[in-house]
């Protein structure tokens, strides 16, 4: 008895580790749009949702070959990023926050009815099941194997792209202060542009990576978007690495928590909630 | 080299300068001297860019600055050191001169440019992984215009090079300012501490409640009873 509580519990840190990567790239995204145009996307898990149905019509219904579909998806999410970035953000830059709460929450709702109208609440899978790898006792997902290294993989992209580029310094000089990049000759309003088009070209990613573990409904941004938004406050908005220890953090409570309770994500709820009386600024955040 | 002609400009409704015409000839190192709130750091504000004008032009060696977009203003050749340095906290030195290459012109030379900027401040070197958060205000300062440096400018504009710093660290960013001439850069700086600015730079305008009152060589303003009763308290 004792033995196989023990690999249940492997099961469950390994499944929290794998999960979080995930999180992580999703988090990383919102994280990169927060600090750098200092716009928080309510909405921004419903392009995942997009980004799924896109890769359900191009793989699973014209079989568009996956690889060239996940890219096709990749494309079409950061396009529509950029989209939203100008319609939608980029006029009421510098209003007071609640307009762009409004606005982007209210874009939330519209994009859900939206595919609701294009799709019905119907649920759809893209027919990949992949299979299971076992070790002994132990049972892993290659879905979540592969999600986990390519999460993986992107973010080091990320990475490279953010400390080896001039455009990735002036991201990350932008949040720390804006006024003087014109005096760098930096055009502030690219800057956002790409960070809009890399920050939603992460959540087209992601989307590819949890198409193969979720069937996909209108509502399925739900499922990630508020995880995500926690996250994101918990390491501290904006703060990237913050995110990236929050995100497994919260996916191993959630992982965890379930193995002993129902309310895992009570578990983590309650986590978030004493931590933001514990560190208001977030987990690696700077008092300000 | 830089010609400003009739500048009226402001923050919002608030007009801060009135009518300002001045000229900085290649090679020349100028300074605007004046009391707190003159307009001195609004001046330079303006001619890089970072807020409108309500009237006037600016021409820097004959292109009018209204032409370009305020961020391509570096490209021009003009290179600023904002007030309190404004360095970014969070990112090591050499990150803060990178950024300082941003300007396409400026790119390409990001090797070449860092070398030379070291070169000049040997100090620089020694702390090229430090944040400059944790820099000293001296150390910053170099680094402040370290970066500027990096676009490969022909003018470089400076505001309150010495403001907050320690009376001998003053001393040593002067002695900065004097390398820089020797490197045949022309320089318009902003100071309030007209006693020592006086001894580096060629001439000086006066600049009192947004308009200029008077201007002459560095050497006679020295000597002017007025200047030094009201600005050096002799």
């Amino acid at each position: 008895m004792e033995e196989i509580f023990d690999i249940f519990l492997l099961e469950a840190l390994i499944n929290g580790l794998l999960f979080g990567g995930v999180l992580a790239l999703l988090s990383l995204g919102l994280n990169l749009i927060c600090g750098v145009i200092d716009v928080v996307w309510i909405c921004y898990a419903e392009l995942v949702m997009f980004g799924m149905y896109a890769m359900f019509w191009l793989y699973g219904v014209y079989e568009v070959p996956i690889i060239l579909a996940a890219i096709m998806s990749i494309a079409l999410i950061a396009m529509m990023g950029l989209a939203v970035h100008y319609l939608i953000i980029s006029p009421i830059l510098g209003k007071p926050p609640i307009n762009q709460l409004l606005a982007t929450g209210g874009l939330l709702f519209f994009l859900q009815s939206f595919a609701t109208l294009l799709w019905s609440i119907e649920y759809r899978n893209i027919g990949v099941r992949l299979s299971v790898l076992q070790f002994g006792e132990l049972y892993l997902s290659y879905a979540r194997l592969l999600a986990f290294g390519v999460a993986i993989v992107g973010m080091i992209a990320l990475l490279l792209f953010l400390n080896q580029t001039f455009m990735g310094s002036a991201i990350w000089a932008i949040s720390q202060d804006r006024e003087i990049m014109m005096l760098m000759g930096v055009d502030t309003k690219k800057v956002y542009a790409v960070t809009s088009l890399v920050g939603c070209g992460l959540a087209g990613l992601a989307a590819c990576l949890l198409v193969l573990q979720y069937d996909i409904h209108p509502f399925i941004g739900l499922s990630f978007g508020p995880i995500t938004f926690i996250i994101c406050v918990l390491g501290g908005l904006g703060n990237m690495l913050g995110g990236f220890v929050a995100a497994f953090i919260l996916s191993e409570i959630i992982s965890v928590g379930g193995l002993y309770s129902e309310l895992e994500w009570g578990c983590a709820f309650v986590f978030f909630i004493v931590m933001m009386f514990l560190r208001p600024q977030g987990l690696l955040g700077k008092k300000s | 080299m830089l010609e400003v002609r009739g500048l009226n400009a402001g923050y919002g409704t608030f007009q801060a300068l009135f009518d300002i015409s001045l000229d900085v000839s290649a090679g020349e190192a100028v300074s605007v001297i004046g009391p707190n709130g003159a307009g001195k750091t609004i001046l330079l504000r303006a001619i890089s860019g970072m807020i409108p004008l309500k009237s006037g032009t600016l021409k820097m060696e004959g292109c009018d600055l209204s032409t370009v977009k305020p961020h391509e203003i570096v490209e021009l050749g003009i290179a600023h050191v904002p007030e309190n340095r404004r360095l970014f906290p969070a990112m090591t030195l050499d990150e803060n001169l990178k950024m300082g290459a941003f300007a396409k012109s400026a790119r390409g030379h990001l090797a070449e440019r860092r070398e030379f900027v070291y070169s000049l401040f040997p100090r620089l070197k020694e702390r090229r992984d430090q944040l400059a958060g944790t820099m000293s205000g001296g150390e910053q300062q170099m680094c402040a215009i370290g970066r500027a440096l990096m676009s490969k400018p022909k003018l470089l504009l400076m505001d309150e090079p010495s403001a907050g710093l320690a009376p001998v660290i003053v001393q040593q960013v002067f002695e900065l300012i004097r390398r820089i001439r020797a490197e045949g850069l022309t320089v318009l700086i902003v100071e309030q501490n007209v006693q020592q600015v006086l001894q580096v730079v060629d001439r000086a305008y006066l600049l009192e409640s947004g308009s200029l009152a008077d201007s002459g060589n560095a050497a006679d303003l020295m000597q002017s009873e007025t200047i030094r009763k009201a600005y050096m308290g002799i």
